[in-house]
């Protein structure tokens, strides 16, 4: 489908450009006219509700049909502090997405090497790694609930004609639950990891490794040496959007489990979900929901930090 | 050693090819299964015998076409509201530079980020308030809400791709702003809107978190609730219809994506052009 190529001539990127970009100060004010019709919906649709909804953790607004709630400060932080359930639950989100973040790296940029090394099948295995990507999480949850099926599934089929014990119901066993969704999360996430770190692959320039290999670099060093340093960037960025999307995610849990079994499978936003529309107390949902923005975001501060330091001590070096 | 990289490449490959494909091959087959072989103790990859009646069950089934019209109505509104609403908004975020530019790239940033549950808490209640919360208009306004930021972002990245001294030479002969960008702009912008729209499409046909919370009424239900609510009963549901209106429901974003295949790979969705 060449229709969709958008034309990209070698022009020097808009932002490089010293002065102004070709607009003048009349254009500017055409240019504010233009956004404006747009400008309402985004801040009606967008920008107001993120703030209300911040604005909501401090009331006591419920569910039902009561229209009037009233600002409580911060007494919903206060309950949440010793709400042992959601921290289970936040511990458990921990664990979820620092997994699925992880494994997707390692898994994705092994089979990015693999692709980027000029093997064949590279359209075949492109197309499955899209097609995971691609697909509704509801979809993706019924067929891994599927092929985790204790009974009719082809995963226990498979572990009893090599001998292994294949009486194991993976999502509703106490021990095998949080793994069992771990390796779906990871299925989901791992192909546009890959997409990602292939297009970094792709921009180190070869001679890099020619130097390297001159050099008398075995494959093994050029990739600790070469290879890695180059793709740190994306890497970080890739890590920083995949741990978020990760740690807010809901779908595909609330499908294969619902939290399930015994709360073991409880990720944050469930907890939130059914303290919000099961137990009605939306003041009290959108405080979790603050708290797990504001730590996560924190996280996020000081792992972008350390990377920008080991960067900084390597320019040093 | 060196003869022995490439077979051991091969077979990660292949490791990878089955971790990937295995989940949809046994969709695809437990869609064409028949009952009896689905709930045999024997388990086999393909079915012994075709049977499509599945389709024509998971078709028949109460409300699964209606929901299936539901998510249909509801994607093709909000994607013609995103679009509307970002064709303008893209121009002038790509061409602008300055605070402008930095509010609307800190929002898009800030509002992939926010989990989705602060967005719909608020909104929940407004829409309450005007009566809107089990319904499909709703529904469509909440979907514009939740793909408008991504979508900006593709969009902008197209303009931006599109070389300012094409508008200026447009604007030396006599051509007025509108003439510019309706003449110039608008044209090669095409590929781009058909893309974001596209992507807008397969985003609220695959959503299911807004619609868990906002619809009530079955009437209302689209494909990804209805298909969620098949399962909910362990043991009595009827998995081969169940595969095959998954599969059914899986075939726009398939389709998207491998239009779009070629792009992809080239990037990010938003990388693959100047963002």
């Amino acid at each position: 489908m060449t229709v969709l190529a958008s034309p990209r001539p070698p022009s020097p990127r808009p932002g490089r450009r010293r002065g102004p970009t070709g607009m003048d100060r009349a254009r500017r004010r055409e240019a504010a006219a233009l956004v404006m019709p747009s400008l309402l919906p985004i801040l009606v649709l967008s920008v107001a509700p993120l703030l209300m909804g911040v604005l909501l953790a401090f009331t006591d607004a419920e569910l039902v049909r009561r229209p009037d709630y009233q600002f409580v400060g911060v007494d919903n932080f206060v309950r949440l502090a010793g709400n042992s359930f959601f921290w289970e639950s936040f511990r458990i989100g921990m664990v979820w997405a620092v997994s699925v973040t992880l494994l997707q790296l390692v898994a994705a940029l092994g089979l990015a090497l693999l692709l980027n090394s000029g093997l064949r099948f590279q359209g075949l295995t492109r197309v499955l790694a899209l097609i995971p990507w691609a697909m509704p999480p509801v979809v993706v949850a019924i067929m891994w609930k599927m092929i985790y099926s204790p009974n009719a599934g082809p995963l226990n089929a498979f572990l009893g004609s090599v001998g292994l014990p294949d009486d194991i119901n993976w999502l509703a066993d106490f021990s095998t639950a949080l793994p069992a969704v771990i390796v779906v999360g990871v299925w989901v996430g791992m192909p546009q990891t890959t997409v990602t770190l292939l297009a970094g692959l792709q921009q180190i320039p070869a001679e890099l490794h020619e130097a390297a290999a001159m050099d008398g670099a075995g494959a093994w060093r050029r990739f600790w040496a070469v290879t890695l340093p180059s793709l740190r960037p994306i890497v970080t960025s890739i890590t920083s959007l995949n741990f978020i999307w990760n740690f807010n995610s809901f779908s595909l849990v609330y499908v294969l489990t619902e939290g399930g079994p015994g709360g073991r499978t409880m990720l944050p936003m469930l907890f939130t979900y059914l303290e919000a529309f099961k137990n009605r107390n939306i003041g009290y949902a959108a405080a979790m929901g603050v708290v797990l923005v504001v730590v996560v975001v924190l996280l996020l501060a000081l792992y972008l930090r350390s990377q920008f330091r080991e960067d900084r001590t390597e320019k040093k070096g | 050693m060196r003869t022995l990289v490439r077979p051991a490449q091969y077979v990660a490959l292949a490791c990878y090819i089955l971790f990937l494909g295995f989940p949809l091959l046994w969709l695809l087959s437990a869609s064409v299964k028949s009952s009896g072989e689905l709930n045999s103790l024997v388990v086999n990859l393909l079915p012994q015998e075709w049977h499509w009646e599945n389709y024509a069950e998971a078709l028949a089934r109460q409300g699964l076409v209606h929901s299936a019209a539901n998510s249909a109505i509801v994607a093709l509104a909000s994607t013609a509201l995103v679009i509307l609403i970002a064709l303008p908004a893209s121009y002038v975020l790509a061409r602008l530079k300055g605070a402008i530019r930095t509010a609307g790239v800190g929002w898009i940033l800030v509002s992939q980020v926010f989990p989705v549950i602060l967005v719909i808490l608020p909104l929940f209640l407004i829409l309450r308030t005007i009566g809107l919360t089990d319904s499909l208009v709703g529904l469509t306004l909440v979907h514009t809400t939740y793909t408008l930021p991504f979508a900006l972002w593709m969009l902008q990245g197209y303009v931006a791709a599109i070389p300012v001294e094409l508008e200026e030479a447009g604007a030396m002969d006599g051509g007025s702003r509108l003439t510019v960008l309706r003449r110039i702009v608008v044209p090669l912008l095409a590929p781009g809107v058909v893309a974001t729209a596209m992507f807008s499409f397969v985003s609220s046909w695959n959503e299911f978190f807004f619609a868990l919370v906002l619809l009530q009424s079955p009437e209302n239900y689209t494909l990804p609730i209805t298909l969620s609510t098949f399962i909910g009963g362990e043991g009595k549901v009827a998995l081969g219809p169940l595969a095959a209106g998954s599969v059914l429901a899986a075939i726009p974003s398939i389709v998207f994506f491998s239009i779009m295949q070629k792009k992809l790979t080239g990037g990010l969705m938003a990388g693959a052009v100047k963002g």
